[in-house]
């Protein structure tokens, strides 16, 4: 397959697994955040955790769009879901989502919601032509990638004046987030999560461009090397990485120079700013409330708003008690830490958001098998338990 | 015992849960569905096979019976249609106890409004596919529901067959040294339904390949006899039919992601929809695993048969009570095939 083949070479990752075995200090470790979920499903799929020493290791970022959604969010969605009048679009990885009472919008939809999977925004604009006398929201999520076709569909609403397609805005803005964590009194201050270096977000990039991480890079004195979802890239960055650490210099450079320029993409940035507006804050699933990390729907669109057009109960629903979804999307936690990992938490049950998507640290670890490696410490817990029995 | 060991950490909610699309799609909420509230009220002997047809004998000759239903949307796809994939399912599923499958029976709920001319050309398409692989539909049945409450049409079909003297084929019977064989090109199934999906709609040269395969067993059961299991990896894919494999022999697996074989068109559309091939359908494709040293055999005796000639060792099994998969990955690395969680495509068979 061309265009594809070429990052996956297998010579090509042997020969860039004993570049960094060369070049890494064995006196030390490296800890690299992915931030996208798009990273750590790479990571694991094609197992390039293996092809890396063993002082060199991934910490799986809060990047994955189904994850960091907090469960108010989806309890509203399935509030909409459960109108009669309603017929609610979403992706299909947030069907499974657990809300709070143990709901999820595949389970609304077993009871009767009408849900619909759409594949892009451009699915949910041809509903609202096929049945005007529904409403059509739009469960919009995402990071940067996501957000200018939901821009686009509004554009294409109003020419078309559909006044029966609204949505359900919840993209959210990489830069806000990854700063929210360097921030965190566990990197900075505690120390108990030492973040070395980041492997800066790919399809993200290619709209917002390189531009938006120098900030960070350097105020908190961490290099960021921007790069795409094949395993190649993963390694070529890893390796970009560890030369800067080892020379001290903590610099944005872009691995993924084949689709990500430093401004990004102008034309879809306009399009963003001309629909949609700064949130003040917005909750995180494991970050909390992070300060101008969201987007809202402009006045001047309101009409497409399902947050003001539909009356949505506030929720209060929270995180299953014991679930470490959130702590796992800091990087201060890894999955095999949770107790409810792969007892009550499995992908067919998921308790927590990071169990869910395939690109969630959970669900990654469980379908590719890190667990059994990483030797998890629940397993360690019992077998003490029982020699104390005995 | 670990907690890994547990099959399924929760048991079903019988009580309050209520039936969802996972529960259909060939992973392992499906096969808890089964297990905890199908077997729990079924159970015997016959039925504690655990395969896709039940082995038993009768006026002294080892039958077997199978039956499997079909909704398949859309109901015509490339390279087929629920009509004949109807008559090749349930053939496969006998045969893949390497018997010869007999006879089919076939039962049909129609929606009210349902155009005859299409349920005419099903029929032809049944008609056909049955002559072409000798197995004869003998009685059937027929209902009609209303607007709304089926789509279009469903088909369950069920197959009788007789397994000849000598073989002793079950998705339990794999051993620890066997080799791990599949008789072609893997997805393609998945990816032409995919693609004549209305909300998804992409050209490709790629027709289901939904296929009679009992010739292909005959040849090869013929040749080596000593075949432990046959499976046909339909919903699901490759990993969830290797799993249950692994599952029921308490044994684990070792594949080679290189030497799979797959399509160029079939990867190049599951990397476009974000899809693991290894999970996507097949409809005419089986999964053979037979003691190492009668691989070579095997393999050269499906290469002689039409539906054979691209079959390939993909891996051993392995020693391990745990049932896992592992796979070196095409790029080096290792990881763990698991199941098939919640669903990849819907309503492919």
């Amino acid at each position: 397959m061309k265009y594809v083949d070429e990052f996956r070479q297998k010579d090509l990752a042997h020969k860039l697994s004993d570049e960094i075995k060369k070049q890494v200090d064995p006196s030390r470790t490296y800890n690299i955040m992915e931030f996208c979920g798009g990273h750590t499903h790479a990571i694991f799929r094609y197992g390039v955790q293996d092809l890396m020493p063993d002082n060199v290791n991934f910490v799986h970022g809060p990047g994955c769009p189904v994850c960091v959604l907090p469960i108010p969010r989806i309890d509203n969605a399935i509030e909409l879901a459960e109108n009669p009048d309603i017929i609610l679009c979403t992706y299909g990885d947030m069907m499974r989502v657990p809300a709070s009472k143990k709901k999820s919008l595949i389970k609304a939809k077993a009871l009767g919601a009408d849900i619909r999977m759409v594949y892009s925004t451009q699915d949910a604009l041809q509903l609202a032509r096929d049945h005007p006398h529904k409403q059509i929201v739009f469960f919009a999520i995402g990071f940067e990638t996501t957000t200018p076709p939901t821009a686009v569909a509004i554009h294409q609403a109003q020419a078309e004046d559909l006044d029966n397609f609204t949505v359900f805005c919840n993209h959210v803005i990489t830069p806000a987030a990854i700063q929210h964590i360097l921030n965190s009194p566990e990197v900075r201050e505690l120390g108990s999560v030492s973040i070395d270096a980041f492997l800066g977000p790919s399809h993200v990039s290619s709209i917002i461009g390189s531009q938006p991480y120098h900030y960070f890079a350097e105020e908190f004195q961490k290099p960021v090397v921007i790069t795409g979802f094949e395993p190649l890239d993963v390694m070529q960055a890893t390796l970009m990485l560890i030369e800067q650490i080892n020379e001290g210099r903590f610099e944005v450079e872009n691995q993924y120079k084949r689709v990500v320029t430093k401004e990004g993409n102008l034309k879809a940035q306009s399009l963003v700013s001309n629909v949609f507006e700064m949130r003040r804050k917005f909750e995180w699933r494991g970050l909390g409330d992070v300060p101008y990390s969201a987007l809202a729907i402009r006045e001047k669109y309101a009409k497409f708003d399902a947050e003001k057009r539909f009356t949505i109960t506030k929720s209060t629903g929270r995180d299953v008690k014991g679930c470490e979804c959130p702590s796992i999307l800091r990087g201060v936690k890894i999955p095999t830490d949770c107790k409810l990992f792969g007892t009550v938490c499995t992908p067919e049950n998921p308790q927590g958001s990071c169990m869910v998507s395939s690109e969630g640290s959970c669900a990654a670890y469980w379908s590719y098998g890190r667990f059994r490696l990483d030797k998890p410490k629940s397993l360690k817990k019992k077998k003490v338990t029982e020699k104390s029995a005995a | 015992m670990n907690k890994m060991s547990k099959r399924f950490p929760m048991r079903l909610n019988i009580r309050n849960g209520h039936v969802d699309m996972t529960h259909g799609s060939g992973g392992r909420a499906m096969a808890q569905l089964i297990e905890e509230l199908f077997v729990k009220h079924f159970d015997n002997e016959l039925l504690r096979q655990g395969n896709d047809q039940a082995l038993f004998s009768g006026s002294g000759k080892r039958l077997v019976m199978s039956t499997d239903g079909h909704v398949v949307s859309p109901l015509f796809f490339p390279g087929g249609d629920i009509g004949s994939l109807s008559v090749h399912g349930t053939i496969n599923d006998v045969a893949m106890s390497g018997a010869k499958p007999l006879y089919l029976t076939a039962g049909f709920i129609l929606e009210e409004g349902f155009a005859l001319a299409d349920l005419d050309k099903i029929a032809e398409s049944m008609a056909k596919a049955a002559k072409t692989a000798g197995v004869p539909i003998i009685t059937g049945d027929t209902k009609v529901v209303e607007k709304g409450k089926c789509d279009g049409v469903f088909i369950t079909t069920t197959g009788l067959g007789e397994v000849p003297d000598g073989l002793d084929i079950s998705g339990s019977n794999a051993k620890p040294g066997d080799a791990i064989i599949v008789s072609g090109f893997m997805g393609d199934h998945g990816v032409a339904i995919m693609s004549s999906r209305e909300n998804l709609q992409f050209e490709t040269q790629i027709v289901s390949d939904s296929a009679a395969l009992h010739g292909l067993i005959k040849d090869m059961v013929e040749a080596v006899p000593q075949i432990n299991c046959l499976r046909d990896p339909t919903r699901g894919g490759l990993a969830t039919t290797l799993n249950e494999i692994a599952q029921q022999s308490s044994v684990g697996m070792k594949l080679f992601e290189d030497d799979i074989p797959v399509r160029k068109e079939v990867s190049a559309a599951c990397e476009l929809l974000g899809l693991d091939v290894l999970y996507v359908a097949n409809e005419g494709k089986l999964i053979a695993i037979c003691p190492a040293e009668y691989a070579d055999l095997l393999l050269q005796t499906m290469h002689k048969h039409e539906l054979g000639k691209h079959a390939a060792k993909i891996g051993s099994v392995l020693e391990d009570d745990m049932g896992f998969i592992t796979m070196e990955t095409g790029f080096g690395g290792n990881r763990i095939v698991d199941w098939l969680a919640g669903e990849q495509l819907p309503r492919i068979c």
